[in-house]
């Protein structure tokens, strides 16, 4: 029961992009299509769930062995990228049309600070390896959902008639705003 | 170029959030206040300002096909010690930025200037590149700080300004640092735009 609270947390109440502000940039440069967004979610969920599991290992069997806790920093983002890495060489040779998908995406996911925030929250929280899965596969989830709404509504702003001051970004983080205020109501949900 | 250009240059012509919108979680995330604007602000900064110097240090050296994990080692490195000093100088700040410290590693900004300025030009500019953009993140940090610590807390770095009866709370709420950006990003644009008719 605790583990579906902590799923349902990390997906609708501390919603990634809506409430911590982790992953904006991928959130407002690849949202312009629906089909990208859904491939950037993928491909998100995908890296932060392996990444969590790593780190988590690393961290608890390296790392505090060997009394380095202050590293975590730089264990973690190099850990992250190399998994970036593998993932795209594996992805390329086992299932070359989901890598056809994801392409383009899957380098850019090494600065999405939306996995280095889900591996430093977990172990900042000290959760257990299993708690850590299911919390970063749930932010990885609330960050998919979040984008590909996101990309819903830009494409129907498109068409609108905006005033030119407002063209571009101002009127996409307004978007966000908006949705932003509804992910509020989830607060009261737990 | 000289310093004073470059600074002008990061501050003003190239301002990393209202000119390159790059950088955006920080930006976001830790400007409910003033204080936290300018301490998240002048702790990139100074990250940067390393970084940038180092990364223009090594450039010859690092073989370009593996220069992008070099450089994050540097970041990652500079952040450790930044980290370190808020937790031992300044803990109350430390706290209040949290988990967005560790985060400057991932900090878009940082990265590349690392790639379009600091790997290309000497260590000296580099540094002034990394003055000038830390310089226009700490500004434009503080100001979407302080209109929101107005708006939400009706206060100015703490000082209570209006009544407490005027205070709208959605504004230090998350949805509030995306209206407010965009709002500031509307004003730049009406200023551009002015500018170039009055040019024309």
């Amino acid at each position: 029961m605790s583990l579906f609270v902590t799923l349902m947390a990390a997906i609708f109440v501390n919603n990634f992009i809506f409430s911590k502000f982790l992953g904006i940039c991928p959130f407002l440069g690849v949202s312009k299509k629906v089909e990208t967004a859904a491939g950037m979610g993928v491909a998100v969920i995908f890296v932060i769930a392996l990444a969590s599991a790593a780190t988590w290992l690393v961290y608890n069997f390296i790392l505090v062995k060997l009394g380095l806790e202050y590293l975590y920093n730089i264990a973690f983002i190099l850990i992250i990228a190399s998994l970036v890495q593998f993932v795209e060489m594996f992805i390329k040779k086992s299932s070359p049309s989901l890598y056809q998908a994801l392409g383009v995406y899957l380098p850019l996911i090494t600065t999405n600070c939306a996995v280095l925030g889900v591996t430093v929250t977990n172990m900042e929280s000290g959760y257990n390896f299993i708690t850590s899965l299911v919390n970063g596969v749930g932010a990885a989830v609330g960050f998919a959902l979040a984008i590909v709404l996101f990309a819903g509504v830009r494409e129907r702003i498109e068409k609108a008639p905006i005033p030119k001051a407002f063209q571009g970004f101002p009127i996409a983080l307004i978007t966000a705003g908006l949705m932003s205020i509804a992910f509020l109501g989830f607060s009261g949900m737990l | 170029m000289n310093p004073a250009k470059i600074i002008k240059n990061g501050i003003i012509n190239e301002n990393p959030t209202f000119v390159q919108v790059i950088g955006m979680c920080p930006t976001l995330a830790v400007t409910s206040s003033a204080e936290n604007g300018i301490g998240m602000g002048l702790s990139t900064t100074a990250v940067l300002i390393c970084s940038n110097f180092v990364i223009s240090l090594i450039r010859k050296i690092v073989p370009d096909s593996v220069r992008i994990p070099c450089y994050v080692v540097v970041i990652a490195s500079f952040v450790t010690l930044v980290q370190m000093l808020l937790k031992a100088y300044v803990p109350a700040l430390d706290k209040s930025l949290g988990v967005y410290i560790p985060l400057i590693v991932v900090n878009c900004l940082i990265l590349a200037r690392a790639e379009a300025y600091a790997s290309k030009n000497n260590p000296v500019s580099s540094l002034f590149d990394g003055i000038g953009m830390g310089l226009g993140f700490t500004l434009a940090l503080t100001v979407l700080g302080t209109v929101r610590e107005f708006l939400g807390n009706g206060s100015v770095f703490g000082f209570a300004i209006l009544p407490e009866n005027c205070k709208t709370l959605l504004m230090i709420l998350p949805p509030g640092a995306f209206i407010t950006l965009a709002f500031l990003m509307v004003l730049v644009n009406l200023i551009k735009n002015k500018k170039q008719e009055v040019a024309k």
